[in-house]
């Protein structure tokens, strides 16, 4: 169109017409196959997440629970109750097969228990620290410090545990100091090095929770004459509760799941005891250890790495969930 | 309630040490754990020190500490860790792209959504569980053995995979996939609305659109989130355990030991997927649980510097890439 000519104008009461096949009847094309084909394939993509889901719940119960001729699970073998009950963990005894997890369970508990004393206090005091005093500068090097100690791997905090906390700093204070036995592998050692490992997940999480209360709540406090210290654990902490205690249960949930730290630092006898200084069998490093000695397939031994596997797999799941919900049901939704 | 200004200013003197005491508290719980970082560095790298020789990356395990190596380890790491990110890549960024620009509000996105953060929270010994029974025995079918004969080469296919790299790898690549998707998602959702609108505007698809466009422009965000999760894949022990990959082991998977085992037989590429493997955090378990001392404490510290210093490299490069794109890019 030249710059001097009219726009063309159609009369208001002009019917338009469409003509036939026009752009607005969907037709066929190959572009529009190719598009479509291309949707399809990223669905796929996005449900292999659900079927990883499906097959782990699958595989778990398959060996533990499902039941059909020919194939008897676990808990067709080991009533629940005595499962659930019995106090005594001993797979590996020819003849003298005991299954209550009990032992394993307490194992667990011992660790984590300890891991929470030492990583939730510590990764909340971090986050308050880095998110209402922390300077630029002492941020710039505490953040990539912490995200390095959060990606070393988890045989290195085993090692750390086992060759460094309990020769060099646990058996010198708690047998030479206070006269306690404290034995080379040991539930306290692992907890603390699983502690560590938490720390920053906790301070990370926390932080953002911290950092997303807005600055007129702090504004109001400090107008009404408040510290900085009755503003960060008087207003701050409470307003970003619901973060904080989604926080804490994610980073629970991945210390029952830590595998190796465990394994490595806490040794590998089940026992029940509610005393750290013990060498215990957590969940998970009776799994690997069992998988490592080559348990004959379909036996009752290796349908308990699965029993134990489907115990833990609930107990991280239902903790997941709750830690979602909170987060929902509890935001404080802030304009 | 009345208080006399005596009284208000004993409260505030309280409440000043109050809350010096806690920001004291607060900087030590912070600073203590750079400490650890510090302290654990030095104590692995002094103990390591002895068995710190150019030996040590170039040969394999053996039975004696002074010539145990790690070239085994090392290999093994590199061909899991590729074919990792070659499987779990296209997958995640398929998923993410699917769910930021596909996706309608509905039950089934919201139901995969759930299922991705429940995903992320399931312990990696669980992962490895599933990748015994799924890929290692495949539910046990019976053992046999697919040849493709290529006419250069035969590649022989066990079916199940057995204790072979491509097991661990689709294991790892599962275990990835979760961090992977959400990474890609916070990448997709940060590229600006603007862009899509400009180039739907000139008549791209939406596949155009995405793939020429949103993608580019997503790619350091994408990439540091791959970086990250395959960091996390490497150091994995649990789920490689679980799987029964071996610990003790004097070759490479495929057998190319070294680069002219590669320049003179490079069919046997295409035997690498499946052949046996161990890792480096699978060797470093080993050797603490060896009896002799030596192996428990300076060949494992050693096997944990090797592992420490390949898990910064990859750190580093992944804060370069994202920020040499984010010099390029500006809206």
């Amino acid at each position: 169109m030249t710059a001097g000519s009219p726009p063309p104008t159609t009369p208001a009461n002009a019917q338009v017409k469409v003509p036939r096949g026009s752009s607005l009847k969907r037709r066929f094309t190959w572009n529009g196959a190719y598009e479509k084909c291309i949707r399809i394939v990223l669905l796929g993509c996005a449900l292999v997440s659900v079927i990883t889901t499906a097959s782990i719940v699958f595989v778990l119960l398959y060996e533990s629970v499902l039941w059909f001729p020919g194939h008897t699970p676990f808990f067709g073998k080991v009533s629940l109750v005595e499962f659930l009950t019995a106090t005594q963990w001993t797979p590996q005894f020819d003849g003298n097969q005991h299954f209550g997890i009990l032992p394993l369970i307490c194992g667990t508990l011992l660790t984590t228990v300890t891991a929470g004393a030492i990583g939730l206090p510590m990764g909340l005091a971090s986050a308050i620290y880095l998110s209402e005093y922390a300077s630029p500068q002492a941020r710039s090097i505490l953040k990539p410090s912490l995200e390095l100690l959060a990606g070393i791997p988890t045989v290195v905090y085993g090692y750390i545990g086992l060759f460094f906390l309990t020769p060099l700093l646990i058996k010198p204070v708690l047998t030479g100091v206070f006269g306690l036995s404290v034995d080379g592998f040991n539930a306290l050692s692992g907890g603390i090095v699983v502690g560590l490992m938490i720390m920053p997940m906790v301070a990370s999480l926390s932080e953002d929770v911290l950092r997303a209360v807005p600055s007129s709540l702090r504004e109001a406090g400090y107008a009404l004459g408040a510290t900085k210290y009755d503003v960060s654990a008087k207003i701050i902490v409470p307003s970003a509760l619901s973060g904080i205690i989604a926080a804490f249960l994610l980073a629970l949930s991945r210390a029952i799941g830590e595998t190796m730290a465990v394994a490595i630092a806490c040794g590998n006898r089940p026992q029940l005891t509610l005393n750290p200084l013990r060498q215990i069998q957590t969940m998970t490093s009776f799994i690997v250890n069992m998988m490592k000695g080559d348990t004959p397939v379909g036996s009752i031994e290796y349908q308990s790495l699965y029993a134990v596997a489907l115990v833990l797999f609930l107990i991280t799941l239902t903790m997941n969930y709750v830690s979602q919900w909170i987060l929902r049901r509890y935001r404080e939704a802030y304009q | 309630m009345s208080q006399t200004p005596e009284n208000f200013s004993a409260n505030l003197a309280w409440r000043h040490r109050m809350g010096w005491l806690f920001a004291a508290t607060c900087r030590l719980a912070t600073w203590a754990s750079v400490v650890f970082l510090v302290v654990i560095l030095l104590v692995i790298v002094s103990r390591a020190w002895p068995r710190l020789t150019p030996e040590f990356l170039t040969h394999f395990d053996s039975y004696k500490p002074e010539s145990a190596g790690m070239l085994a380890g090392i290999l093994g790491s590199f061909w899991l860790i590729l074919f990792t990110g070659a499987i779990c890549v296209p997958i995640g960024v398929g998923a993410a792209i699917y769910l930021e620009e596909y996706a309608r509000s509905n039950w089934l996105t919201r139901f995969i959504q759930l299922n991705i953060s429940n995903l992320a929270g399931v312990p990696s010994i669980v992962f490895g569980i599933l990748g015994f029974t799924a890929f290692v025995r495949m539910f046990g079918v019976p053992r046999t053995a697919i040849v493709l004969a290529l006419g250069f080469a035969d590649v022989r296919i066990p079916l199940p995979f057995g204790r072979s790299v491509i097991a661990g790898s689709l294991t790892l690549a599962l275990l990835c996939l979760p961090v992977v998707i959400i990474a890609s998602q916070e990448a997709l959702r940060s590229v600006p609305a603007s862009l899509r609108h400009a180039a739907l505007a000139l008549g791209a698809t939406k596949w155009q659109t995405i793939s020429r466009q949103v993608l580019p422009a997503a790619m350091p965000g994408i990439l540091t989130g791959v970086i990250l999760a395959l960091s996390r894949a490497l150091g994995e022990t649990a789920p490689l355990a679980v799987l029964g990959a071996a610990y003790f082991i004097t070759f490479a998977p495929g057998r190319i030991n070294s680069a002219s085992d590669l320049a003179q037989h490079p069919d046997r590429l295409l035997q690498v997927p499946f052949d046996q493997f161990t890792a480096m955090p699978l060797q470093i378990y080993n050797w603490v649980n060896e009896q002799s001392r030596d192996f428990q404490q300076q060949v494992s510290a050693a096997g944990i510097v090797v592992l420490l210093v390949v898990l910064v490299l990859m750190n580093g490069s992944a804060i370069l890439i994202r920020q040499h794109f984010q010099r390029k890019i500006r809206w």
